[in-house]
């Protein structure tokens, strides 16, 4: 008796652990090569290794803003259809909060990789690299963070602190 | 059938389950009559129309009665969009606790993709062993899980956090809420078989719409009760709910269950996209910003009567509405008549489930007398849904997100419903 338990118990472990391992997943993902990925990934994190090769300055920027965003978003980013970009700052205090890129946003990164991802709103993902460099620059020159003359790439862009990135609390986990 | 009635709380309210006891008749001072004779129009003595012969035919997909037109959802697009901003679901016209899908509030970014599913793939990469791609057809193989569960959008509420309250409906104030059986693919499935390394703290989510709108989603909360959805109320999702898949994280506010998803990069840190930078995070008074506040907290709101839904007779009504949390069950929903002075508890609609709708109801006879009337919802952790005054003593008056506070609605003597601030 004592023995035969013994069996059943060995088989129900054997059983048991076949199965786990069997249903661990049903495994039907294919490997995703590298190029496809590379394509795909276009995300930039704040210390920007993601970012591309290429520059911009705002001089080159404001001519591209004036063509393709000034339209929505008004001359030196003060606002028409849609966001306000430049000014506000000091605001964040007050009853009249105004949220831009130079008064709220805290990482410069963002900037790159928002315009590249979403910008134009009608042609989103148009854009070259160095234009969107060139962007970024103006975006910040018109925010009083960088001179006009100033190059933005790579190496630049994660190196720039934005004047509200200390006031960003983490709130997760609680 | 004539009962007496036992108030719970001033103005009418009337014991939660005075209807749904059996008839224990009793002979009371108080007495409420039930059933009111209308009287007979000529019509009601001849046969109608539908009646004398036989009615449309079959169809592949049906379309609700032509009768409910208009029950719709209010567009508020973005100036020069029509595919950026919210709809709004018209709270105030349904009952029970599912969103029709027809109906369920959107929130896009720049439109509503058209994605042909034989042409849309998943693909997972980053902090992962094994980077994996999917089609639709091996993601329909996978093992799936039905939840009946909320999504909110964080900015619900918004119009009643201006300084004087709103017009519009309970639904154009509160209506970026539906509820829906969610079923899809447990995240964690899918992460397990690319293999977590060992920073992997994060995930980034990243939709196929034309903004590629990006959160990055706490480890934790993806390994936990977070789901790719495929269907919605059993049907396939629609498209201006994610189709073909979206991520769903219950509770969370709406903005991260990222909708017609194609990538997931795991990552050590948050990726500070825009939409969890600058847009979907709380500015204090003091000037500083949270981020990262997922949880929608516990709230309520009465949808009937509410504004446009007007009252035009005295005696019985029910006063009806929806209850929810982040934090698990609602655990009672109590209404006042009297603008919160005296509460009575509601009964709550079975079921009641966790981070979902629950229906609360409670009786009121109406005298004719001007009232306020107001919900508070607690959920099983204990939390209490807080005044508006309260929220904004606490979060300050440029509060814009996450708005849980309490709704009033003032009735008066001629049956106009209207939004007040007590």
């Amino acid at each position: 008796m004592y023995k035969r338990s013994f069996l059943f118990y060995f088989l129900f472990l054997y059983c048991f652990g076949f199965n786990i391992i069997a249903e661990e997943s049903p495994n039907l993902g294919k490997a995703a090569d590298i190029s496809l990925i590379k394509n795909w990934d276009i995300s930039i994190g704040t210390d920007g290794y993601e970012l591309p090769a290429g520059s911009g300055d705002a001089i080159i920027g404001k001519e591209i803003y004036n063509q393709q965003c000034i339209a929505c978003h008004g001359a030196k980013g003060e606002g028409l259809l849609n966001d306000k970009l430049a000014g506000g700052h000091g605001s964040l205090v007050t009853d009249k909060a105004v949220k831009t890129i130079g008064s709220y946003w805290p990482y410069a990164t963002t900037i790159f990789d928002y315009i590249r991802r979403a910008m134009p709103y009608l042609s989103p993902k148009n854009l070259t690299n160095e234009e969107v460099y060139a962007l970024t620059a103006y975006m910040l020159y018109i925010n009083n963070i960088i001179p006009e003359e100033m190059i933005i790439n790579s190496e630049i862009l994660p190196t720039i602190i934005m004047p509200n990135k200390e006031n960003f609390i983490i709130s997760y986990p609680e | 059938m004539k009962r007496k009635i036992y108030f719970s709380a001033n103005n009418g309210l009337i014991d939660r389950r005075f209807f749904l006891k059996s008839s224990a008749v009793t002979l009371g001072a108080s007495t409420l009559s039930l059933m009111k004779a209308k009287p007979a129009s000529s019509n009601d003595n001849e046969w109608p129309d539908w009646m004398t012969k036989p009615g449309i035919g079959l169809s592949g997909y049906s379309s609700r009665s032509s009768f409910e037109s208009h029950v719709l959802r209010k567009p508020a697009p973005v100036l020069g969009t029509d595919g950026s901003g919210s709809s709004r679901t018209p709270i105030q016209y349904l009952q029970g606790t599912i969103t029709p899908n027809s109906l369920h509030f959107e929130r896009h970014h720049s439109g509503i993709p058209s994605i042909h599913p034989d042409e849309h793939k998943l693909l997972i990469h980053g902090l992962v062993d094994r980077p994996l791609i999917f089609d639709m057809n091996q993601l329909h193989r996978y093992p799936m899980v039905s939840n009946i569960q909320f999504l909110e959008c964080s900015g619900n509420s918004r119009p009643n956090l201006s300084k004087l309250p709103p017009k519009g409906t309970c639904g154009d104030i509160h209506g970026m809420i539906g509820c829906s059986e969610w079923t899809g693919i447990p995240l964690n499935i899918l992460l397990d078989e690319a293999g977590l390394k060992k920073n992997a703290n994060w995930v980034l989510a990243e939709g196929a719409d034309a903004a590629s709108l990006t959160r990055s989603v706490p480890i934790e909360k993806a390994m936990d009760d977070a789901i790719l959805a495929l269907y919605q109320n059993g049907e396939k999702l629609y498209p201006s709910n994610g189709y073909p898949i979206r991520l769903f994280l219950p509770g969370y506010e709406g903005n991260i269950s990222v909708k017609w998803l194609r990538q997931l990069k795991v990552t050590e840190n948050p990726m500070m996209t825009r939409e969890e930078t600058s847009k979907y995070t709380d500015l204090l008074p003091n000037g500083k910003s949270l981020m990262f506040t997922f949880p929608m907290g516990v709230k309520s709101v009465i949808t009937s009567p509410s504004p446009g839904l007007n009252l035009d007779q005295i005696g019985y009504y029910e006063i009806s509405g929806i209850a929810w949390s982040a934090n698990g069950k609602i655990k009672s929903v109590e209404v006042s008549a009297d603008g919160g002075n005296s509460w009575a508890e509601a009964e709550l609609s079975e079921p009641v489930l966790s981070k979902s709708l629950t229906r609360f109801r409670i009786p009121w006879k109406r005298d004719g007398a001007p009232v306020i009337i107001m919900s508070r919802a607690t959920d099983e952790a204990g939390n209490i849904q807080p005044t508006r005054e309260n929220l904004i003593s606490e979060k300050g008056s440029q509060v814009s997100y996450h708005n849980n506070s309490i709704q009033a609605w003032s009735i008066s003597s001629d049956g106009l419903v209207e939004n007040i601030y007590v």
